[in-house]
């Protein structure tokens, strides 16, 4: 199981839990099952989500393998200038 | 990629600076920009725009502009299918409007004709019959319930019950206790602040020449940061198969994030097609400003709370912005970089975009950021004078650092704030003496910074010479930074590697010129295309030495045997390496493909005196450094030139530049004499100091650095302004009239 | 349309070109003679990126009309370098990093070039002051100034 942090606005697909457990190995997965989890958080996560691990954010890569000691945050997919 | 450990290389090119290889095209004017291209049989394109800021589109009768002598095509709205993927459309219906403009300056109707002339003349008699309905341009009055709304049913889901229709979006961040954290604190400073729009003010306005078949196939020229980007935006909205379009990225003539996305380019495409001949469209500076850029504005109210000895103990942010007339995600940026800087143990922003009739909002440099960090940082100021606190001390009490669980989320590894900060405490300009009106100000800055898709082809010629092929626009040198990389992995003279940017037919997508992820991402790309080739080149070498591929190794520009069982063989350099490959198996490349991560934050700290005139309210900008974590330098001309160019764009948010719009949501200033950029005797020398801290992300340790620099200038300059006409400055630009303003009231 | 005939020199040949009357002279170099080096930014005079020499004269190309070319001497940046051998100013530009996207760079070189032409030793702020009225967004100007004295310590021999 991995513990994802989500930001604030995210709680009321989640019920008010800022912290989520899910199971999961990559990000692909990770996605997927917050997906079936937390249908509130398919709207966004549609949209487009980064992820931060240990503090390394990861734009798109499914394949990032995660692990359960692993810091794992969500973030609004990003845009630069 | 895997991260590095250490980096300890000892370079011999790389931090060195050699001409850019671009730079005689660039001085001799012989370098083809958007607007420089022509074709056989060209047409011109002009396009109608709205007067009005929001009308319904009852009807548009095109018949007398399309029997005009020489007018070859007319294309409005119905001419365009809708991409039903809401970002796409969203693009298309900026492009061409559908049912109703949206904001001055929308387009309405394109015309494409033998000349300008009558291109110009044919617009004239386009008859386009608008309903006027009631328009709101400033972000609060659109959040209020029962304003105009700008488009109906926008908003996400996260957006709460019961607010305008004109919200579309909602986000929220941070961690701990607020009433705890405020409740520690022994002055609590609570304060609203206000930043105009700007525009990116790249002197190039848009241009493209589109050139499309009766089969399908379409060619583009165009001035933009991503031709992958164009190609893809606008075979959507077209309706075309991505292969069937070729873009070509002219020279840039700058672009900030402005050229991130497409304004006339499927506008030319679809007049192109009607027509059946190339057509070219080159904006006008009125239309860059009406219809192109700017920024979000911004209202912000940002509360924070600070022990007697300066330690932050929470800090709370509400940003409301604009991003013109579309939904726009920018606030996101803003709420998570806003206390980036801190390590705080309580900390909520809390983020709203709101639809106004302004034209849609495009990227500039680290979007969002500025506002945010403005606001953040003026009250950071606020509470070091009203405590006699030594601003920069209180900065380094309280910095980011690794270890730092950010208030965006993620805890921060290597980051180079506080060196950054140490670095501008232990300068002589922290020190110098200033005279009777005049104020020093200072501001942290940070930007996330990006990698993202990369594909590079390294190409090694006969003559030993290398060819690398990139697919990003070079907007700052980027040509000779990459062949600076290419050039010391290889261990093969800089001048003996081209760089070119490649069509979109010619290598794999790119991503767009953005997120200052060029020089990282295409140069580890590079690099890696490099390694790829020295593999295959280390393999034809142990053929012929008829030794195993482990048994040699890559040394300065050479392979040699290696380990003891390797024999005694010469050295064989590139160049023989190159001559032979003919004998040995064909034609040496490297390719690499990747969607890069690990871009590295970046964060930098500005330092400004200025001298504020009481009688006018005039600034003057006295002297500014800039310090900033560039991982590695790779041409530190060209990163310093980064620097410099992002600092006297954010001195001009500060002091004159803004979107002034009428009452009836025209806007009053499209062009540079009303909008004003610095210029050259507005400004002092931009002293910079380049740190070091290699990014583990990046084979050379290096880190973007092309966004950061115009965000600390904001704050810097109003906390500088602030301490000069003793008084606290909330609103941006700080023009004149409203520092006079702000000087009256204070009486 | 009524078209004017316009004989007139550029960078140092005979030109001849039909014009209409309200033609801008950037028009008729872009567009008629293939001069592209000189920009248009604004089209109003705001932003020097089609500076151009007429007679001698430092002008904004956009705010003439190609007629007033007729007998004139107009010098632009592709006439700066003789043959291969670049102009100190153009050379200088390059070694100092002096431009980044380089759409400002024709008509800072070409305005930088009339103020050594008439003050060989000017001091940074003259350089500032000569230089306001060519916007370059990318650079703050830092490099640019630089580059202009190090061309004019050269070109003085010092």
């Amino acid at each position: 199981m991995v513990k994802v942090l989500l930001w604030g606005s995210l709680r009321s697909a989640t019920g008010g839990q800022a912290e989520v457990e899910v199971d999961a190995t990559t990000f692909k997965e990770l996605l997927d099952r917050l997906a079936e989890d937390y249908p509130g958080l398919r709207p966004q996560i549609e949209r487009g989500v980064s992820l931060a691990l240990d503090g390394v954010i990861y734009r798109e890569a499914w394949f990032t393998p995660i692990g359960p000691d692993n810091e794992v945050v969500l973030m609004p997919y990003m845009t630069g200038g | 990629m895997t991260r590095q450990d250490k980096i300890t290389r000892a370079f011999k090119q790389v931090g060195t600076r050699p001409p850019r290889p671009d730079g005689i095209d660039k001085v001799t004017g012989r370098a083809m920009y958007g607007a420089d291209m022509t074709a056989p049989g060209m047409l011109w394109g002009k396009v109608l725009r709205s007067p009005h800021a929001h009308a319904r589109i009852r009807s548009i009768d095109t018949s007398a502009a399309e029997a005009l002598e020489g007018v070859k095509a007319v294309v409005t709205g119905a001419d365009f299918t809708l991409p039903e993927d809401d970002f796409y459309r969203d693009v298309a219906v900026n492009c061409m409007a559908q049912d109703a403009a949206l904001y001055d300056g929308h387009a309405v109707a394109a015309v494409a004709a033998v000349s300008e002339a009558v291109a110009k003349a044919a617009l004239k008699l386009i008859k386009v019959e608008y309903e006027v309905l009631p328009h709101v341009i400033d972000v609060d009055a659109a959040m209020t319930t029962g304003a105009p709304v700008v488009q109906p049913g926008r908003a996400y889901e996260n957006v709460p019950e019961g607010m305008s229709e004109n919200v579309t979006s909602h986000c929220e961040f941070g961690h701990g206790d607020l009433a705890a954290g405020f409740a520690k604190a022994d002055v609590i400073v609570e304060r609203s602040f206000r930043t105009a729009a700007t525009h990116q003010g790249y002197i190039e306005p848009h241009a493209c020449l589109a050139s499309m078949g009766g089969d399908g196939r379409a060619d583009l020229w165009c001035c933009t940061q991503g031709q992958f980007h164009v190609r893809e935006v606008c075979a959507e909205i077209l309706g075309m198969e991505s292969s069937q379009l070729r873009v070509t990225a002219s020279e840039i003539g700058g672009g900030f994030g402005g050229k991130t996305t497409v304004f006339i380019e499927p506008v030319a495409l679809a007049l192109s097609r009607k027509a059946g001949r190339p057509v070219k469209i080159v904006m006008k500076r009125d239309e860059v400003f009406r219809a192109t850029g700017p920024t979000v504005h911004s209202s912000i109210d940002v509360k924070i709370g600070m022990t007697r000895d300066g330690r932050i103990t929470a800090g709370e942010a509400h940003l409301r912005y604009s991003g013109g007339a579309f939904p726009c995600g920018t606030v996101d940026m803003g709420a998570q970089s806003a206390f980036a800087a801190y390590d705080l143990d309580a900390v909520r922003t809390f983020g709203w975009n709101a639809m106004t009739n302004r034209p849609k909002e495009a990227a500039y440099r680290a979007p969002g950021a500025p506002q945010a960090i403005y606001a953040v940082e003026s009250v950071v100021d606020e509470l070091c004078q009203k405590l006699g606190l030594d601003p920069l001390d209180v900065r380094i009490l309280n910095a980011a650092r690794k270890g730092t669980k950010s208030a965006y989320g993620p805890t921060f590894d290597e980051i180079g704030l506080l060196a950054t900060l140490e670095a501008a405490k232990a300068h002589p300009h922290y020190t110098a003496p200033l005279g009777p009106n005049q104020g020093r100000g200072l501001s942290c800055g940070f930007w996330f910074n990006f990698g993202g898709n990369t594909c590079v082809t390294m190409n090694l010629a006969f003559d030993g010479t290398v060819t690398i092929t990139e697919g990003n626009p070079d907007i700052g040198g980027s040509r000779a930074s990459i062949s600076l990389m290419a050039a010391e992995e290889l261990g093969i003279p800089y001048d003996k590697v081209r760089t070119i940017v490649a069509d979109t037919a010619s290598i794999g997508h790119n991503d767009i010129t953005d997120g200052s992820r060029v020089t990282f991402s295409v140069g580890l790309a590079a690099i890696e295309a490099a390694r790829d080739a020295i593999a295959k080149m280390c393999a034809r070498v142990a053929k012929i030495w008829g030794i195993d591929p482990d048994a040699v190794e890559w040394k300065d520009g050479a392979v040699h045997p290696s380990g003891p069982n390797a024999g005694k063989f010469p050295p064989m350099t590139l160049a023989e390496i190159a001559a032979t490959s003919p004998n040995t198996g064909g034609p040496i490349a490297g390719h690499y493909e990747v969607n890069a991560d690990g871009a590295g934050v970046s964060f930098g700290v500005h330092l400004v005196d200025v001298e504020v005139d009481p009688e006018t309210g005039a600034t003057k900008v006295l002297r500014y450094t800039v310090f900033q974590d560039a991982g590695k330098a790779v041409h530190p001309d060209y990163v310093e030139g980064q620097m410099q160019g992002g600092a006297v764009q954010g001195i001009g948010w500060a002091l004159n530049e803004e979107y002034i719009y009428g009452e009836d949501g025209r806007l009053q200033n499209p062009g540079f004499l009303d909008y004003r950029v610095p210029v050259a005797s507005d400004l002092p020398e931009i002293e910079t100091v380049i740190l070091e801290i290699p990014n583990p992300g990046h084979p050379y340790g290096v880190r973007g650095v092309g966004e950061t620099p115009i965000v600390p200038p904001l704050a810097a300059i109003s906390n500088a302004v602030s301490r000069a006409a003793g008084v606290r400055l909330t609103e941006l630009p700080m023009s004149p009239p409203r520092i006079l303003k702000a000087l009256s009231a204070q009486g | 349309m009524k078209t004017i005939p316009v004989s007139t020199r550029v960078n140092g040949d005979s030109v001849e070109f039909l014009c209409a009357p309200e033609e801008t002279l950037l028009d008729a170099l872009r567009n008629r003679l293939g001069l592209t080096g000189a920009k248009e930014g604004c089209g109003s005079g705001d932003c020097g990126a089609c500076s151009v020499l007429v007679d001698g004269r430092l002008v904004c190309a956009c705010l003439v009309l190609a007629a007033e070319a007729e007998g004139a001497e107009i010098a632009t940046v592709e006439g700066m370098a003789e043959g291969e051998r670049l102009h100190p100013l153009q050379r200088h530009f390059i070694d100092s990093a002096a431009l980044q996207c380089g759409v400002c760079t024709p008509g800072i070189l070409v305005a930088a070039k009339a103020l050594l032409d008439h003050n060989p030793d000017p001091s940074d702020e003259e350089v500032r002051y000569w230089l306001a009225g060519n916007l370059c967004r990318c650079t703050g100007y830092d490099k640019i100034v630089r580059a202009v004295q190090s061309a004019a310590a050269e070109m003085r021999g010092a």
